[in-house]
């Protein structure tokens, strides 16, 4: 049975990820503890919430060399949702916040008028479709999305999304108010989803499952 | 591009039974809360609601165990709604699986609630509940306790307050039109819709898959309907056709241990009819497809 940690640092709704991952087979331990997250075999980094104070919360609880070890060791890392922004330069959410620079990329608010008209709702609350893209240095069937239909819809709630620096690191697009965004990402043993696979049905646990075997 | 409209059944729940009544009264017990919920999962739901329907009479959401239960078989968001009237209660329900809960009658009295929940754990999780009734004067009212209780707050003032207090969604529902089979209250919609900038879900009236792409075009973001699903895959033990076809893994009249549950025993008839044209989630996706209406298709 494969081992996945996943981080506990206070943010977010762990249970559903845990169990998901459960019933896709995994052996799944919840850890508030950052030397075990380091000797993982393989982690996830969840979050919801705001960028800034969840970079300071992995800080104050020594998780930031913790995950930036893990990274180097070349054992695969998944952040979802915000746990995926992190894995970023940068972001904008409330002024700018240094992420763990894994992913050249910036993190940046939809905007809900464009030229004084309404385009989106913020924050996008949405079942998305997810676009492949062609320039990826991980092609869709190598990444966390193998066996995944291409144009498969994932669930999201986000208001900032993500731009690489390099249209490499995108593995897929999604479109949302005018917008094309990276929702799953991934640059050596590095992933994201921006979407809560836990939450989206078969296509999301197919994708946890693709994580075990990575 | 324009979004996906999310179609989400939703369950009233005593115990542990799905109920349903008209103008939130007359409740009959249809079946096992949990088998609907995987049944919906199953059948492409794009959410769930989970109301608790008796927590209004106990002061405390008693879904807890519920929502656990059904987390290893039901991979998409819940929002759990009914007594809850803390920021503790909040966390309790959102460790339990809820993805989402929605607050009325608490936030009426504490509108901080909103506010402090959306701090603590997103504005993405907190949901108003807003529970509207049109007086004769033509006005919409908030109304408390599971539409039991009027308050003098104006229905449409409050939906922009919410906003402001930072909830994320907003789960609107006409008290006059639930339950009723006639259709959404395609004005109350329009009203908040264009005041708001946050997701609006729009409950309460849904009688044919016609009025779901109505509601869309009023401007609700997603739909939400009950007895219009339920009674698709509910059938009392006379006419048990639609669970055959579903592999008949409802189990209907079986382990109900609280309410009416004449329903399930005698089936339809009295004055108590059902007064909608049931539909599976998925006829009800084909038909706002085919209205215009972009929704996820689950294969």
């Amino acid at each position: 049975m494969k081992r996945v940690t996943i981080i506990d640092y206070g943010l977010g709704n762990l249970f559903n990820l845990e169990t998901a991952l459960r019933v896709v087979g995994a052996d799944a331990v919840v850890t508030s503890d950052p030397a075990e997250a380091q000797r993982a075999e393989r982690l996830v980094l969840p979050g919801v919430g705001a960028f800034g104070p969840g970079m300071k919360v992995l800080r104050e609880k020594s998780f930031e060399p913790a995950i930036r070890e893990f990274a180097a060791s070349g054992r695969p890392l998944l952040g979802i949702c915000l746990g995926m922004q992190f894995l970023m330069t940068e972001s904008e959410e409330d002024g700018v916040h240094g992420g763990f620079d894994f992913i050249a990329g910036r993190v940046v608010r939809f905007e809900s008028e464009q030229a004084g008209e309404r385009v989106c709702k913020v924050p996008q609350i949405s079942w998305n479709a997810l676009v492949e893209n062609e320039r990826a240095e991980r092609p869709w069937a190598e990444s966390v999305l193998r066996d995944v239909p291409v144009g498969a819809n994932m669930y999201f709630v986000h208001s900032y999304y993500v731009k690489t620096v390099s249209p490499a690191a995108t593995v897929a697009y999604t479109e949302y108010g005018g917008q094309r965004y990276s929702s799953v990402v991934g640059q050596g043993n590095v992933h994201g989803a921006q979407f809560h696979p836990e939450r989206s049905g078969a296509h999301g646990l197919h994708l946890l499952k693709n994580f075990l075997e990575l | 591009m324009i979004n996906l409209v999310r179609v989400i059944p939703r369950l009233d729940i005593k115990g542990p039974n799905l109920i349903k009544g008209i103008q939130f009264d007359g409740h009959r017990v249809l079946g096992l809360a949990e088998e609907f919920a995987e049944i919906y999962y199953a059948e492409g739901a794009d959410e769930l609601i989970y109301q608790d329907a008796v927590a209004s009479l106990y002061r405390r959401n008693g879904l807890v165990d519920v929502v656990k239960r059904v987390a290893e078989k039901v991979f998409i968001p819940i929002t759990v709604a009914g007594g809850i009237r803390s920021v503790e209660d909040i966390r309790t329900l959102l460790r339990s699986g809820a993805d989402k809960v929605a607050i009325n009658t608490a936030a009426i009295e504490s509108p901080e609630l909103l506010s402090l929940g959306a701090r603590e754990f997103g504005s993405q999780c907190i949901v108003s509940a807003i529970e509207a009734f049109r007086g004769s004067d033509g006005k919409y009212r908030c109304w408390v306790d599971y539409g039991r209780e009027p308050t003098a707050v104006d229905a449409i003032e409050w939906a922009q307050r919410v906003v402001d207090l930072g909830v994320g969604e907003i789960l609107l529902t006409s008290i006059n039109y639930e339950g009723m089979g006639s259709g959404y209250d395609l004005d109350l919609i329009a009203a908040v819709a264009s005041r708001v900038t946050v997701p609006l879900i729009a409950c309460g009236g849904a009688g044919c898959v016609d009025d779901l792409a109505k509601a869309v075009a009023a401007g609700a973001d997603a739909v939400s309907a009950a007895s219009l699903f339920h009674y698709c895959y509910a059938r009392p033990k006379p006419l048990r056709k639609t669970m055959q076809e579903v592999g008949g893994r409802l189990r209907m009249g079986e382990q109900i241990d609280a309410g009416n549950i004449d329903f399930l025993n005698h089936g339809y008839g009295g004055e108590r009819a059902i007064m909608v044209e049931p539909s599976s989630i998925g006829n009800a996706k084909n038909k706002m497809s085919t209205a215009g209406v972009r929704v996820r298709d689950v294969h």
